[in-house]
């Protein structure tokens, strides 16, 4: 295993996710329904971040929380062999004319985020979809942009990178690391 | 809007893990393990299968779930593939299920029936299915009369083969489908003890039932007369019980197998009232049971005779969920067989 170097500390991601909510909030509607749907895994956790913060900040205000789990709608589904386990989308409200932030931790390829967009229509017709992810790292295979984007860095294609959240690792921070790139 | 600004950082909060599998935590229970990969191209039975290949299957069949609640219906993971229901027995539920599991999935299905088709010319099951696959099928669902016919076809070709019921010898979709019913009820498998009541030596729901059960730590008692329980189905490991009314108040689910007049010509037992007064459930019965006792039935019912419709339609019987279920198991099985193929193909 090569050696895992860090990218972003912790001081850093919150930095990061501190300027993303920021742009979040600017780029709320006025009014009409908003939901904000995170990507398995950590998506999820980002999202969730977002709500609960949302919901101290402007109390009055509904946002929905959803999660997507887009295995189903991966376009190399048939090149993988074996199945990992597929966890549920839960959007359990009607995304018809929603407001829909879409969250993920990592944007390389885009092909997560064509998946994502293809399941969101399977529940209805949002009104728009804008998209935000904590690192843009660069090497788009798709026509795709996030609209916000917590930090941006040229990450070249052969290396791995992750993102570690205290939710689900136990610490915050974002390494690189040398070999095999991971799907972003 | 009015922009405030923010008194909450987005910090990190610790938080509990999420469970590995969506069960209840009970002594004993098998669950889900982390980064568990599912590897076999074809689903024969429950015989084979590790307590951690059931376990991810009930796990993958929830997660499908909630595609049948959507307002599209529909998911594109098998876009592209063809499904091909080889129904060498007739089935209508099953086949059914099967047909609108592969169509949530976004496959295409072929039909195969024996009536009316070329086995009726002559041609052997082999034959048959060779030519079918000829026109480039990715899986076979196989119903046939014979135990091990899927088993034999599964070595000849480079599809899948999900066995949909072969002869008195395993169901697994049925067997998985009420085991995750009964999950979904109870919470838990481990410690569960399930009675199996009726015709045990002909019936495929009840071997897959024993041998999936068993593996997730619930104990199996098969219930019914001497002539339709065989004394060597202890070596799977459940106990044999001639009487109903001796197990009723210790059981948390009963499941009353169909009486398959098709099967054999009469004579095993002698009429189906007496069958009914023996080994019937009815609310005198059912009053007798633990208060949550689970009554199941794979179907077609025959009222009156497994059953009374008290007991059938009642709070206590899950018969319609069961078939329900079936629909996200066959899901879950047709998904995790074709993300398995690739050994094979390239």
């Amino acid at each position: 295993m090569a050696e895992m170097k860090h990218l972003m500390t912790a001081e850093q991601v919150d930095r990061a996710l501190d300027r993303l909510y920021e742009a979040v909030v600017e780029a709320l509607p006025a009014e009409g329904r908003v939901a904000v749907v995170g990507i398995r895994t950590r998506g999820e956790t980002l999202a969730r971040r977002i709500v609960e913060r949302l919901a101290a900040d402007e109390p009055d205000r509904t946002v929905k929380l959803g999660v997507l789990d887009i295995t189903f709608y991966r376009d190399d589904l048939s090149r993988r062999r074996g199945a990992p386990l597929v966890r549920a989308t839960e959007i359990d409200f009607d995304l018809d004319d929603a407001w829909v932030l879409l969250v993920d931790d990592v944007l390389m390829t885009g092909r997560s985020i064509r998946a994502a967009l293809d399941a969101l229509h399977d529940f209805g017709r949002p009104k728009l979809i804008r998209l935000a992810v904590l690192i843009d790292r660069g090497g788009r295979e798709l026509p795709i942009a996030a609209d916000i984007v917590g930090k941006a860095a040229d990450v070249p294609h052969g290396q791995r990178l992750q993102v570690r959240l205290e939710e689900n690792d136990g610490e915050e921070g974002v390494y690189t690391q040398d070999g095999r790139e991971e799907e972003a | 809007m009015a922009k405030k600004a923010s008194t909450h950082r987005m910090a990190a909060k610790k938080k509990p893990k999420a469970r590995k599998s969506q069960a209840a935590a009970s002594p004993g229970e098998v669950t889900g393990e982390e980064g568990f990969v599912w590897t076999r191209k074809d689903l024969l039975g429950l015989d084979e299968l590790s307590p951690q290949e059931v376990v991810h299957m009930l796990d993958t069949a929830q997660s499908f779930e909630e595609v049948s609640t959507r307002s599209i219906k529909k998911v594109p993971a098998l876009r592209g593939k063809v499904v091909a229901l080889m129904f060498f027995e007739d089935s209508t539920r099953t086949r059914m299920s099967f047909e609108l599991a592969a169509s949530r999935l976004s496959a295409d299905t072929l039909l195969f029936t024996a009536k009316g088709s070329s086995v009726s010319k002559g041609e052997t099951t082999l034959d048959t299915v060779k030519n079918i696959e000829a026109m480039g099928v990715d899986v076979f669902v196989m119903r046939h009369g014979e135990s091990g016919a899927p088993h034999m076809v599964a070595r000849q070709v480079t599809g899948s083969v999900v066995n949909a019921g072969d002869g008195a010898h395993e169901h697994p979709t049925q067997a998985l489908l009420d085991i995750y019913t009964m999950r979904q009820r109870l919470g838990h498998l481990a410690g569960l003890k399930v009675a199996i009541v009726g015709d045990i030596a002909h019936s495929r729901v009840a071997r897959s039932n024993i041998l999936g059960l068993r593996k997730l730590g619930a104990e199996v008692v098969v219930v019914g007369p001497r002539t339709l329980v065989p004394q060597a189905i202890t070596a799977m490991g459940c106990e044999i019980s001639h009487s109903l009314d001796d197990v009723l108040g210790e059981v948390d689910v009963i499941n009353m197998l169909r009486i398959q007049f098709e099967r054999f010509g009469g004579g095993l037992f002698p009429s189906l009232r007496e069958y009914h007064q023996i080994y019937g459930m009815n609310g005198e019965r059912l009053a007798r049971c633990r208060k949550d006792v689970l009554i199941m039935h794979p179907g077609p019912i025959n009222r009156g005779v497994e059953l009374t419709s008290e007991v059938a339609d009642g709070p206590n019987s899950c018969i319609l969920q069961q078939v329900t279920n079936g629909l996200a198991i066959r899901m879950a099985v047709l998904y995790l067989v074709t993300q398995s193929q690739g050994d094979r193909r390239e």
